[in-house]
């Protein structure tokens, strides 16, 4: 393996691994270690980490942090990555219609992204989520809203080279149909650019959840970071560790996901790497 | 003449994991007082790495000067301090390179990029400086000397900024001018001239110049003296008369033997038969303009286009950047679509058609690119890049395999070719690989696009040999753009010269060559470098080995 | 033409090129209004306590939301152009009002937001790129790593923590101290006291992405032929990074600074919620809190209108510093 060799070779991406394996770990065991409700008020309120037998601590209502944090990357993860899932499938098929048919549909479907990218995202995404009433799916729409014009983009540029590369043309010579010279020629050749972009994404999509439920516009029904921050915030001169253990959570996962899509874009693009 | 530089043993060491440990090795060279010397070869010579290190300009930490002396009027150049190379860079030893435009920095205008040299190496007022700079664009022929200190490069044309950049090496009088391929980019006429400006300021300063080229047509027209270098060795130097006309080694023998004849050779008899012809073909660009911006440039590439093809011949367009000749071509092929006139294939006017009425069609005409890296898609194997037209007019896998097969054998290919990517081949190979998916559609013609002009002139004597085979083999016809006179006395059978969009002068290329209507075909084979040199009508044609 | 002209005519070309992309931002507007549920007629039923169907049809009618959409889209249009932005319940005040009272505490922060990320920024990424692969360089890319992957609102916290609450160095919310009743510049002091901790906080994010453009800029730019040309010339190597690789590099950085208004302006939200800064993001929290959508849609307007804006001045600063613009 090429690829892994090369990503290896990189240390912070390796080190970004690993920190995303045992993230993902405890999202995964999390109903193990935590078999509970999240939100269940499990004991003695405000005990610091440490005592009472509570690891990081428990809240105001007896909230286990621990708890918290466990089921809180279960959604952090998953959110992460289905509205990045969302905005790449979007941003390629309009970076893609746009890029290769040029004129008009470029033309109209820039002029989307432009204003796309001209609204202020996280407004956007606090009104999306307060419209549509807070949920995982209300929120995923409007972190892939907020996230695909980027996508399309880099999409749309790719396929602008690509589209007047000669062996595409020799497509063209041969008369092969745009369907197939969009998914066969076209698109495999500006994907590692396009992964890059979207494991980024999955950082900030991370990061957009954990806003938006800071601010009360998490789904109640499930455990997440951003959720257990907003709601210790009050308590910051008496109970420090409610804010500041999940807070932790979400720099090392995003730190992670940052590292280790650096690490690919170093392992896809070799000569990049080189220069700096 | 007094020496000015010479070089002992120079070996340039590459990094680590390179595919050779020295890109240069023992080199030794000399340059005096008012001489040119040219130093030739082929992409991975070592050739521009020498022009640097003698500037001190090498890639470092990676690459570096390993041992060797760089010794100029006595001082070792590879052991003075940086401050010394800085003072003696610009003001005794300049340099011009490939790439005007990216050569200059795009956002500081060139009358404050000449400044610099002044301000950096002397003391001298503002206003000596600006004259000074103002009589330096004047010196380098360039129409509006006040107005080219104003301007930005991408202001100015091709020529026009590799010669504010000779305005710039020349600034302070240099003993020294080291030109690294500064013609390459250049168009055949803009060359001519940008050489002929190179020789008359070095004859008025007695400059010596180290002139780099891969092009031996540009050897021929100004060295004095000559050195070859063949992977990072030095394998030939002596003056320009032994150098080409009594080469020694093999390599050089070879090299020379490689550049292409500018004598059109014999002319066939014309087929009656005519299988392409073109009609009044009109293509406008447009560029600029939009919603809001009012009217835009228009570009005529193509105006008023009329020619035919007849079968078996092979007809040159030929012509500079700009003319026209590829979108004529790609107009024909139906990569770009023509506004108005015909383009008649067995009496069927392709231009009108639609992309399914166009289908039944496109095999019968087919493409073969310039660029042997981008004309294949870097992740299909080679065997399925030449299969896929076959099998989607209907033939079978088998059919396919076989016929693929068979024309890797037909381009000088070896059959485990089938199974690798494109990457794994060299320039040349690629360029084969290109002819066989043009031919795996058994068409009738061929439009072959600057074939030959991305590869080295060794390997552009192969694959024009093989397209001249396999168009007599197939009785093919061949519509072949080129800006390279000396390609098309080679391959053509009948010129149509193009300027501006038009068609300026067609007839049988050996008419065209010894007797040019228009006044610009007489300028274009006036600007064909080393035209006097390389006309040898009993010469024979010596192929290189495969590359 | 001359180059005034030239410049004149790109700047109005721009003015007019952004007017169909405010048009769209206004028809998207009117749209999440009818996305929402319930209209302004149910929200001042509720607010009233009941009221009979036929009331409520009659003041439907009253304000026009019986219209066809699209009359109702030409009458928003309309009232958008003159400022109108509808009104707010909640506040009993028009949106436009409540919003204008708040603009100068959120541009003052952004003021003071974008000067300290794209100056920083710009600083550190030419000393990371100047020290390549030193300990410098080591410890820049570090620092921006970590705070481009920081949550912000947990940075106001965690600021908040120690320089606050510990420290006692900085007040923990608001803009002033009203109960001081200062003024002139003890008034100014004061402010700029309560503007430090809201202002670092938001810088940290675009500090590090303005620190990873320039370095990775300078990289680029430092690589090029014209850099070669200059070395050739005998120019001295300050002057190379300091004027040929550095005019060049900041480019993308400039570019880029437009682009993040928006995201900063989002930013702000967050980072006036958690220190009570009196801008349109504490109001924007506020509205989300009393779910006063009306307000909250005006508040999304201006601020893309008001990225709009910047990015008109942003492209026109871009275009005075790179001259190959006016071509196109």
């Amino acid at each position: 393996m090429a690829f892994f060799k090369l990503f290896a070779r990189n240390r912070g991406a390796l080190i970004g691994l690993i920190i995303l394996g045992v993230v993902t770990f405890l999202a995964a065991t999390a109903h193990l270690f935590f078999p509970d409700d999240p939100f269940s008020l499990a004991g003695t309120p405000m005990s610091g980490p440490g005592q009472n037998g509570y690891l990081l601590g428990s809240d105001s209502l007896g909230r286990d942090v621990a708890a918290g944090i466990a089921h809180g990357a279960k959604t952090s993860l998953l959110i992460g990555l289905l509205a990045t899932l969302v905005a790449v499938c979007v941003g390629i098929v309009m970076g893609a219609l746009a890029g290769y048919h040029g004129g008009i549909i470029d033309n109209l479907l820039m002029r989307l992204t432009e204003m796309f990218q001209t609204i202020p995202s996280f407004i956007f995404a606090i009104l999306l989520v307060a419209i549509m009433k807070p949920s995982i799916e209300s929120i995923v729409i409007a972190i892939a809203v907020v996230s695909w014009p980027a996508v399309a983009r880099l999409v749309r540029g790719e396929f602008l080279s690509l589209r007047n590369r000669e062996f595409v043309q020799a497509c063209h010579t041969l008369g092969m149909s745009d369907t197939r010279i969009i998914l066969g020629e076209i698109l495999p050749n500006c994907l590692s650019p396009v992964i890059v972009i979207g494991s980024l994404m999955v950082a900030s999509a991370i990061l957009i959840e954990s806003g938006l439920a800071f601010l009360g516009l998490g789904d109640p029904n499930i455990m997440s970071w951003g959720f257990q921050i907003g709601a210790g915030r009050t308590l910051l001169r008496s109970a420090w560790w409610i804010c500041t253990f999940p807070g932790i959570a979400i720099l090392l996962t995003v730190l992670a996901i940052n590292l280790v899509g650096e690490g690919i874009n170093d392992a896809l693009n070799p000569r990049l790497r080189e220069r700096s | 003449m007094t020496q000015l530089l010479d070089i002992k043993g120079l070996d340039i060491a590459l990094p680590a994991n390179s595919q050779r440990p020295l890109a240069v090795s023992g080199m030794d060279l000399q340059l005096s007082t008012n001489e040119i010397v040219c130093v030739v070869g082929e992409s991975g010579s070592g050739k521009s790495l020498t022009a640097r290190a003698i500037m001190g300009l090498l890639p470092a930490p990676h690459v570096r000067v390993a041992s060797g002396e760089i010794l100029f009027n006595g001082e070792d150049l590879v052991k003075v301090s940086d401050d010394r190379l800085r003072a003696l860079r610009g003001s005794e030893i300049s340099m011009i390179f490939q790439e005007p435009m990216t050569a200059l920095n795009p956002v500081m205008t060139i009358g404050v990029q000449i400044d610099e040299v002044f301000r950096f190496h002397q003391k001298m007022p503002s206003k000596e400086r600006r004259a000074r700079a103002l009589q330096l664009l004047h010196d380098v022929q360039l129409p509006d000397p006040e107005q080219a200190l104003k301007a930005y490069p991408h202001e100015l044309s091709g020529g026009q900024r590799q010669r504010a950049m000779i305005a710039m090496a020349l600034a302070l009088d240099p003993k020294i001018l080291i030109a690294d391929e500064p013609t390459t980019a250049l168009d055949v006429t803009t060359q001519a001239q940008v050489l002929k400006l190179i020789k008359e300021m070095q004859e008025t300063h007695g400059t010596g110049v180290l002139f780099i080229t891969h092009d031996f047509g540009v050897v021929a027209d100004i060295a004095d003296r000559v050195c070859v270098m063949q992977n990072g060795l030095v394998v030939e130097t002596g003056t320009r008369d032994q150098v080409l006309r009594h080469p020694e080694h093999p390599y050089t023998k070879a090299l020379i033997g490689a550049v292409p004849d500018l004598m059109p050779r014999p002319a066939r008899p014309r087929s009656d038969e005519t299988v392409l012809k073109v009609n009044a073909l009109e293509k406008t660009y447009r560029s600029g303009g939009g919603l809001f911006g009012g009217k835009g440039r228009e570009v005529h590439a193509a105006d008023d286009v009329t020619f035919d093809l007849a079968r078996g011949e092979t007809l040159g367009i030929v012509g500079e950047s700009g003319s026209g000749k590829s979108t004529v071509a790609r107009c024909i092929v139906r990569l770009n679509d023509a506004e108005a006139g015909e383009i008649l294939l067995d009496g069927v006017d392709l231009r009108p058609l639609g992309r399914a009425a166009m289908r039944p069609h496109r095999s019968k005409i087919q493409m073969v690119f310039q660029d042997p890296f981008a004309s294949l898609n870097p992740r299909t194997r080679v065997g399925k890049i030449i299969a896929q037209g076959p099998i989607m007019y209907g033939a079978t896998q088998q059919d396919a395999k076989a016929r693929t097969l068979e024309l890797l054998d037909i381009v000088g290919l070896d059959a485990r070719a089938y199974d690798r990517y494109p990457h794994e081949f060299s320039g040349g190979q690629r360029q084969r690989i290109g002819i066989a998916r043009a031919l795996a559609l058994e068409p009738d013609i061929l439009v072959a696009d600057e074939p030959v002009s991305a590869l080295d002139v060794s390997i552009q004597a192969q694959i024009l040999t093989l397209l001249d085979d396999i168009r007599e083999r197939m009785n093919l016809s061949m519509v072949f753009i080129t800006h390279d006179l000396r390609v098309a006395a080679q391959v053509c059978d009948r010129l149509a010269v193009m300027q501006r969009g038009k068609v300026i002068e067609v007839g049988p290329t050996a008419q065209v060559f010894a007797d040019p209507q228009a006044e610009y075909t007489r300028q274009l084979l006036a600007a064909v470098p080393g035209k006097d040199w390389f006309s040898k009508p009993d010469a024979p044609k010596v192929v290189a080995a495969a590359g | 033409m001359s180059l005034t002209a030239r410049r004149a005519r790109y700047v109005v070309k721009r003015l007019l090129q952004s007017i169909p992309i405010v048009i769209a931002i206004v028809v998207l507007n009117f749209f999440l209004l009818q996305l929402a549920e319930g209209d302004a007629v149910d929200v001042l039923a509720g607010e009233a306590g009941s009221a009979t169907p036929e009331y409520m049809a009659e003041l439907r009618a009253k304000f026009g939301l019986d219209q066809p959409l699209s009359i109702q889209l030409a009458v928003y249009l309309k009232n958008v152009m003159f400022l109108d932005l509808g009104y707010s319940f909640r506040h009993e005040m028009p949106v436009s009002e409540l919003i204008a009272d708040r603009v100068l505490p959120t541009v003052l922060l952004m003021v003071s937001t974008i000067t300290i990320a794209v100056g920083f920024g710009v600083f550190l990424g030419l000393v990371a790129a100047m020290g390549l692969n030193t300990w410098r360089d080591t410890a820049i890319s570090i620092f921006a790593l970590i705070t481009y992957a920081t949550p912000l609102f947990w940075v106001g916290l965690m600021l908040i923590v120690v320089f606050s609450l510990n420290l006692g160095w900085f007040p923990t919310s608001g803009m002033e101290n009203f109960a001081m009743f200062y003024e002139g510049w003890d008034r100014v002091w004061d402010i700029a006291h309560h503007l430090v901790l809201p202002t670092i906080t938001l810088s940290l994010f675009y500090l590090a992405l303005y620190t990873r453009l320039m370095r990775a800029s300078m990289l680029e730019q430092a690589g090029q032929d014209y850099v070669t040309t200059a070395r050739a010339k005998g120019v001295t190597e300050n002057r190379i990074m300091f004027v040929h690789v550095l005019r060049n590099a900041l480019l993308p950085v400039v570019t880029m600074a437009g682009v993040q208004v928006g995201a900063l302006i989002g930013g702000s939200v967050i980072v006036e919620s958690v220190f009570a800064w009196p801008g349109l993001g504490m109001l924007a929290f506020e509205a989300l809190f009393s779910r006063d959508l009306n307000l909250l849609l005006g508040i999304f307007l201006l601020s893309a209108l008001l990225v709009v804006a910047v990015n008109l001045v942003v492209d026109i600063v871009y275009s005075t510093l790179d001259p190959r613009i006016e071509v196109n």
